[in-house]
């Protein structure tokens, strides 16, 4: 079954082939992740070879081909961020939430990701969920951080 | 929309009064380094208490000044007075500097510096009474050390106008040089003075910048195209983000002056995926320029056309090569190509395309404002003009830095910089990020610019800065960039991508203790290798780390194999750590900071680490005030 969303990201860069990796970044937002079946429609509509599409969605390292977490939580493993602590953060990462680069949380609430850089070097260490970014990290503040988040998660469920 | 160019001067003089106004106008930096420090947080409070009192104050969010460290920054400027920075701001402070200004008084408490002349870093004079209201022990600018030595070219007007806003652009001289050359300049005068003036890529490469506009203006083929490489892909350097969220209109106005030497239509701004702001801002900006009629079908009425579009990256180091950026534009892989034919003349989608960094383009309309002599006045003999460098890393002054080609490291380092962070000793320097190389104190005295940097095993690069003390391994530094490059390597070559994987692994067994003597010659073999295997920028220069490390800190890595040891103290298996008994002032701060309480003791009595419990992170290390924290 055709998914009406992606057919409409498509007509939106009208059908144009060189547009590729924005119509996939425009189909990961909508899902969070690129499904195999948007893979598939893409292709065909814009009629390339499947081939190309996959290898774009493997290629970039932005593109996720499995369901991802609610929020997205973005280590920073710029050379800066490196060397004023990022091993310590990851690991502390991986004691509050029991994830590596790359994974989901089970309760789909938070995916970890480690970036090259993202060009906030004076405040290194930095960690960013959704865009938001803390800087100036030890393991003490992601604990404080996670923490917040899981507060928020509580007051919600509460609140319904 | 502004239909000819006397109606632009018109509405640059009417622009000019709201950025002067006859109040007190209040700015807030919020660029990325500023939001993450809680920008938004003081911009909020300011703007409440103002409205609070009912003062009649303006209030605005501008981009970054570059001075990171001190952030969140805070601008006053006051009719006739000096403009007053104000640094490590919070919504408590904000309220109470609005509160202050609103009797009077100008606080000095956390006054950082005061402007008196806004020419220095904008187009524009500002009349001044003299007066000083008390502000008289506060530094100038001039006399700030981190900016004494700065000449701002590039990032000129940046965090003194509202990034969304194009009249304060145009209020403070911005589209001038736009107009100057749709008024009284040829394509080929254009080409000619930006070749005079001896512009060189900002973006690593340092080609002359007017040759190959030259050459994409004579190449045969339409449409032509205009680039902005805005994937600073470099771990370490952000002054293209910073342009790029603090003066974007700066890089439209300079794609244009290209667009029209060169006969181009249509525009792309390359921008990675880890700039959302950066996306964001520009975006704003290309809306408004295309309603101020400054992009679309005729400019300013004159019937030259060019409109400009963003494209966002997806996460791949090597799009920042130009031959692998076209390819990322026109839907494929970003996979580098041959360069027997430039882009200049097959550039996107075949056509002739000229493709220069955000910082290259932020130059232009300075140059064509001020003249080429004024340019190649600045700078040394064969790189002309400033250069901006991000410099982080175990410095104390952090921020961007942008100073005339030529200075000396030391410079940089120590006098803009103010030296290494906790008086610690200075060890090396990385210029030009994983394409470049470690530097240490011998060649401090060298003069930084394009040629030089290379001659000593390092490039210019993009500008990224990091400077390390003695606390940092640079063999785990090399490996460091060893595995950034292995993942980011897109595997065309087989050198780049089977040759980094195997440095990666040598240097992997160097780190944990498994080293043998000939891994040096073993390593020095595979970097030539690859850097004379590969086919782009990326694989040639992917060895220097590792070259300029092995050149400049041989004992390092023989320490690592024949003694076990890693003189840092960095490297996890090759590092016990102890706390000196007569140096430990029983504080407790390391047993608070430790993540595995692998630390005991008691108020008075020197603390003990457990070697079962110690990871070795350093963390005590760090956060230690006496150094009582030693390496055995």
């Amino acid at each position: 079954m055709a998914l009406k969303k992606v057919d409409k990201i498509i007509d939106k860069y009208q059908r144009d082939d060189s547009r590729l990796v924005m119509i996939l970044q425009d189909v990961q937002e909508e899902y969070n992740f690129v499904p195999t079946a948007a893979l598939e429609q893409v292709a065909e509509r814009l009629q390339i070879p499947l081939s190309r599409v996959y290898n774009i969605v493997t290629f970039y390292s932005s593109f996720s081909l499995e369901e991802r977490g609610k929020h997205l939580v973005i280590l920073c493993n710029g050379t800066t961020c490196h060397l004023r602590g990022f091993d310590n953060l990851r690991d502390e990462i991986d004691r509050q939430l029991g994830i590596r680069a790359g994974q989901t949380t089970k309760d789909k609430m938070f995916t970890l990701e480690v970036v090259a850089c993202l060009g906030a070097c004076a405040l290194a260490p930095v960690m960013a969920i959704d865009e938001k970014c803390y800087g100036n990290m030890t393991p003490e503040k992601v604990r404080t951080v996670f923490e917040s988040y899981r507060k928020m998660k509580k007051t919600k469920k509460s609140g319904k | 929309m502004i239909k000819s160019i006397e109606e632009l001067a018109e509405k640059r003089s009417s622009a000019k009064s709201e950025f002067y106004p006859k109040r007190v106008r209040i700015s807030v930096g919020m660029g990325t380094c500023g939001l993450a420090n809680g920008a938004g947080d003081v911009f909020e409070g300011i703007r409440d208490e103002v409205q609070k009192q009912g003062l009649d104050f303006v209030v605005r969010q501008v981009g970054c000044i570059g001075f990171c460290q001190m952030e969140p920054i805070v601008d006053v400027l006051a009719p006739r007075l000096p403009r007053v920075f104000y640094h490590h701001m919070s919504p408590e402070r904000g309220r109470e500097l609005v509160s202050g200004i609103s009797e009077g008084n100008f606080c000095t408490k956390w006054a950082l510096a005061r402007l008196d002349q806004d020419k220095l870093l904008v187009e524009l004079d500002r009349p001044l009474d003299g007066k000083l209201n008390g502000l008289a022990s506060v530094p100038t600018f001039e006399q700030l050390p981190f900016y004494k030595d700065q000449v701002k070219i590039a990032l000129r007007n940046c965090g003194f106008i509202d990034p969304h806003d194009i009249e304060e652009y145009l209020a403070a001289g911005g589209y001038s040089a736009l107009s100057k050359v749709l008024m009284e300049m040829g394509p080929e005068q254009i080409i000619d003075t930006i070749e005079k003036a001896g512009l060189r890529g900002r973006g690593g490469g340092g080609f002359v910048t007017g040759k190959k506009w030259r050459v994409c203006r004579q190449a045969p083929g339409y449409p032509k195209y205009i680039i902005c490489n805005g994937d600073e892909g470099d771990p370490g350097a952000f002054m293209d983000r910073s342009i790029m969220e603090s003066n974007p209109y700066v890089i439209l106005e300079g794609m244009t002056i290209g667009a029209y030497a060169i006969g181009a239509e249509q525009g792309y701004i390359y921008v990675r995926l880890e700039y959302p702001l950066a996306v964001e801002n520009l975006r704003s900006a290309i809306k408004q320029a295309r309603e101020y009629g400054l992009l679309g079908e005729s400019i300013l009425g004159t019937g030259f056309g060019f409109d400009v579009q963003v494209s966002r990256g997806a996460g791949a180091f090597v799009c920042g090569e130009e031959t692998a950026l076209i390819a990322s534009l026109a839907g494929y892989a970003g996979e580098p190509r041959t360069r027997n034919v430039y882009p200049a003349e097959k550039g996107l989608f075949g056509r002739p395309t000229v493709i220069n960094n955000v910082e290259t383009w932020a130059n232009v309309p300075v140059i064509i404002n001020k003249d080429w002599k004024w340019f190649a006045e600045i700078g040394n003999d064969k790189s002309k003009g400033t250069k901006v460098f991000s410099v982080v890393g175990k410095v104390r002054n952090t921020g961007l830095v942008e100073v005339p080609m030529g200075i000396t490291l030391r410079r940089i380092i120590y006098d803009i910089c103010g030296g290494i962070l906790n008086e610690r000793k200075f060890k090396g320097v990385q210029t030009g990020g994983p394409s470049g190389g470690c530097l240490p104190e011998s060649v401090l005295d060298l003069p930084v610019d394009f040629d030089r940097l290379t001659e000593a095993g390092s490039i210019m690069g993009s500008g990224g800065m990091i400077v390390m003390d003695d606390r940092i391994c640079v063999v785990e530094v090399a490996r460091y960039f060893m595995e950034f490059l292995t993942r980011e390597s897109c595997g065309k070559c087989t050198a780049c991508r089977e040759g980094l994987r195997q440095i990666l692994e040598v240097l992997e067994r160097i780190t944990s203790g498994k080293g043998v003597p000939e891994d040096i010659e073993l390593l020095e073999e595979l970097c030539l290798y690859v850097r004379d295997n590969s086919l782009c920028g990326l694989g040639k220069t992917a060895a220097n780390p590792v070259l300029s490390t092995l050149r400049y800190f041989r004992q390092e890595y023989m320490a690592h194999i024949e003694q076990q040891k890693c003189p840092a103290g960095v490297c996890r298996e090759l590092t016990t750590f102890r706390i000196a008994p007569e140096k430990c002032k029983a504080c407790g701060k390391c047993i608070k900071v430790c993540g595995v309480e692998a630390i005991t003791g008691k108020k008075k009595v020197p603390h003990l680490i457990s070697e079962d419990k110690c990871i070795q992170c350093g963390a005590c290390r760090e956060v230690c005030p006496f150094d009582a924290v030693i390496t055995v």
